[in-house]
C-alpha cells in the first residue's frame, strides 16, 4: 500500500489543487445560508417549536373530514368552478396566444422591430405573476371566478405566446417552400405550410398547461377571484384542519385524474397525427 | 378522386367533431365561471385605464416626472427585495440539497429497495402538488407570520419538484461506476458518493438553478399570505390604490426577475459547457 502511494502520490492526496474553487464556491454557498437563515430568523428559537406546532397541526388533520353534508357539496362546487377557470383560462389564451406566437416567431415575421415588441410583451407578462394578475383583474371585473379565468388568461398568454413561437420556428421550412412555388402567398405558407404541421404540438403543450392551470386556479381563490382556494384559505385561517386536508384531498385526487386525461389525450393526439400525417 | 374527397370529408368531419366538443365544454365552463360578457365589455376600459392609472403619481403627474416621489420608498423596498432574494435561496438552497439525497433513493436503478423508492416518489409528488401558498398558510399557523413560513414553503415545494428531476437524471447515469466500486465491497452510501454523484452534479445545479429563477417569483408572492418578501407590500398597495406604490415594486420586481434570469442562465451554460468538457 504505502509502495503504491509513493508511486502515485496525486491519488492520495486529499485536497487537490483543481478542487480549491469548488470548495471555495461551496463555502461561500454555505455561509450565505447560514447568514440568510439568521436573516430571516431560523435561530430565533421560533424553529424548533414551530415543528412541534407542526406536527400538532399534521394530527389535527387526520382524517380529512368535511365536517358536514352542506360543506362536502359546496366544495364539490367550488372544484368544478376552479375546473372551469382553469379550462377557460387555458383556452382562451391558446386562442388569444395564436397570433402572438407567429409575431414573435422568426420565419413567419421578417420585421424585426415587431418580433423585438411581441417578445418583450411576452416577457413582461410571463414575469407577473398569476396571483398579481389576479388582484389587477378583480380590480376590473370585481371579485369572483371570471376575474379568476381572465388572470390565468393573461399569464398564459405570456408562457403560450413563447412556446408557441419556438415550436413555429421549430418546424420545417420545405412545405412553406412548396406552397410559395405553386405562388402561394405568406398567408397560404402559414395556414398551408406551417400550421398542420405544429398544431399537434401546441395542442399538447395546451393540454399539458392544462394540468398545471388546475394547480393556478386553486390558489387564486386565496385573494378573491374564486374557485376553491377561498374555502381552502378560510379553512385554514379558522383553524378547521380536517376540513382543509378534505380539500387538500379533493384537489389531488382531481389533479391526478386531469393530469391522466391530459396525458392520455396528448399521447392520442401525437400518435395518431404523427402515424397518418407526419 | 371519389375517395380523396371522401378521405377529406371525414377528416373534417373529425375536426368539426372536437371542436363542437371544445366550444360545449368552454361554454359549460363560462357558465360555472360565472362569464358575462356584458360585465366584461361594460368594464374592460378599465383594464388599460387601471394600467395606465398605476403609471400616475398622487397629484396626477407622470411618474417620470418626480422619480424620488414614484420610488419614495426604495430604501424599505430594497431591504425587502433583499429578504425576498433570500428566501429564495435558502428555499431552494434547503430543498435542493433535501432533493439530492432522496433522489437516490428514489430512482429505479440505484434505490435500495422498492417500497423506499415508492414512498419517496409519493412523498415528492404530494410535495409538488399542494401548491407553495397552501404550505405557506399551514406554516404560517405555525411558526406565525414571518419569512420563515414562506422560506420552508418554497422549500418543500423545491423538494417536491427537484426530487422528480432528480431522479429522473440519476435513473439516466451510466451504472459501470457504480458497480465498480459497489465491487470493491463499498456500501452503497459510499457507492453513490464514488459511482454515482460525480455524474449527476452538474445537471443536478443546473435544475437547481433553474428552480432558483422560480422561486424568486415564488417569494415575490409569499407576502401575499403574510409569509415575508416583498409581497406583503405588494398586496397592501393594490388592496389601498396606492397606484404609483405598485408600479415602482412591480418595476422592481420584474428588474431583479430580469436579471436573476441572465445570471442564472449565464451559470447554466457554464455548466453545460463544463459537462462537455469532461
Amino acid at each position: 500500500m504505502d509502495a503504491v502511494r509513493d508511486r502515485y502520490p496525486e491519488h492520495f492526496r486529499r485536497l487537490g489543487p483543481q478542487r480549491l474553487p469548488m470548495i471555495a464556491v461551496a463555502t461561500a454557498m454555505f455561509a450565505l445560508l447560514l447568514f440568510g437563515m439568521e436573516r430571516l430568523g431560523f435561530f430565533d428559537g421560533k424553529l424548533l417549536s414551530g415543528m412541534g406546532r407542526l406536527v400538532e397541526i399534521a394530527g389535527l388533520m387526520l382524517p380529512p373530514d368535511p365536517g358536514s353534508w352542506a360543506h362536502a357539496r359546496a366544495y364539490g362546487m367550488a372544484l368544478i368552478e376552479t375546473v372551469a377557470i382553469a379550462l377557460l383560462g387555458t383556452l382562451s389564451a391558446a386562442i388569444l396566444a395564436l397570433p402572438v406566437g407567429l409575431l414573435a416567431a422568426r420565419n413567419v415575421t421578417a420585421q424585426r422591430i415587431v418580433r423585438f415588441l411581441a417578445r418583450r410583451s411576452l416577457d413582461t407578462i410571463r414575469s407577473v405573476d398569476i396571483l398579481i394578475w389576479a388582484l389587477i383583474w378583480i380590480n376590473v371585473v370585481g371579485l369572483g371566478p371570471f376575474a379568476g379565468a381572465l388572470a390565468i388568461m393573461t399569464s398564459d398568454i405570456g408562457s403560450f405566446g413563447k412556446l408557441f413561437s419556438e415550436a413555429i420556428e421549430a418546424a420545417d421550412r420545405k412545405p412553406v417552400e412548396g406552397i410559395t412555388s405553386t405562388g402561394g402567398g405568406h398567408f397560404m405558407g402559414i395556414r398551408f405550410g406551417i400550421l398542420p404541421e405544429v398544431f399537434p404540438v401546441l395542442v399538447s403543450q395546451v393540454l399539458y398547461y392544462f394540468e398545471s392551470n388546475t394547480r393556478s386556479a386553486t390558489i387564486i381563490g386565496i385573494v378573491g377571484a374564486g374557485g376553491i382556494g377561498l374555502h381552502l384559505a378560510e379553512a385554514i385561517r379558522t383553524l378547521e384542519l380536517q376540513q382543509t386536508s378534505f380539500i387538500i384531498l379533493m384537489i389531488l385526487v382531481t389533479v391526478a385524474a386531469i393530469d391522466l386525461v391530459s396525458s392520455q389525450l396528448r399521447f392520442a393526439m401525437i400518435g395518431r397525427r404523427g402515424g397518418v400525417s407526419g | 378522386m371519389a375517395a380523396y374527397d371522401a378521405s377529406v370529408r371525414s377528416r373534417r368531419w373529425h375536426t368539426l367533431l372536437i371542436m363542437g366538443c371544445v366550444a360545449a365544454a368552454m361554454l359549460l365552463a363560462s357558465i360555472s365561471a360565472e362569464v358575462s360578457p356584458v360585465k366584461f365589455l361594460e368594464n374592460i376600459h378599465r383594464f388599460p385605464s387601471y394600467i395606465i392609472r398605476l403609471f400616475y403619481l398622487e397629484n396626477g403627474q407622470p411618474v417620470w416626472t418626480d422619480i424620488g416621489e414614484w420610488f419614495w420608498g426604495l430604501d424599505r423596498w430594497l431591504r425587502l427585495l433583499w429578504e425576498t432574494l433570500l428566501m429564495a435561496y435558502v428555499g431552494t438552497l434547503l430543498g435542493a440539497v433535501a432533493a439530492s439525497c432522496l433522489a437516490f433513493l428514489g430512482a429505479a436503478n440505484v434505490a435500495p429497495a422498492r417500497w423506499i423508492r415508492l414512498v419517496v416518489r409519493r412523498f415528492c409528488e404530494l410535495c409538488r402538488t399542494v401548491p407553495e401558498l397552501v404550505f405557506a398558510l399551514l406554516f404560517v399557523i405555525a411558526f406565525g407570520l414571518g419569512p420563515m413560513a414562506g422560506v420552508l414553503a418554497v422549500a418543500i415545494h423545491t423538494l417536491g419538484a427537484l426530487g422528480k428531476l432528480f431522479a429522473e437524471v440519476v435513473e439516466n447515469i451510466d451504472m459501470k461506476p457504480v458497480e465498480g466500486v459497489s465491487s470493491t465491497g463499498a456500501a452503497w452510501h459510499v457507492a453513490m458518493r464514488f459511482g454515482a454523484l460525480p455524474q449527476v452534479l452538474s445537471n443536478f445545479a443546473s435544475y437547481a438553478l433553474l428552480r432558483f429563477e422560480i422561486n424568486v417569483r415564488g417569494a415575490a408572492v409569499m407576502g401575499f399570505v403574510g409569509a415575508g418578501g416583498i409581497g406583503q407590500d405588494l398586496i397592501e398597495a393594490i388592496r389601498k390604490f396606492y397606484y404609483s406604490d405598485v408600479s415602482a415594486i412591480l418595476v422592481m420586481i420584474l428588474l431583479t426577475v430580469a436579471i436573476i434570469d441572465s445570471l442564472t442562465s449565464l451559470l447554466r451554460h457554464r455548466l453545460i459547457g463544463l459537462e462537455g468538457k469532461n
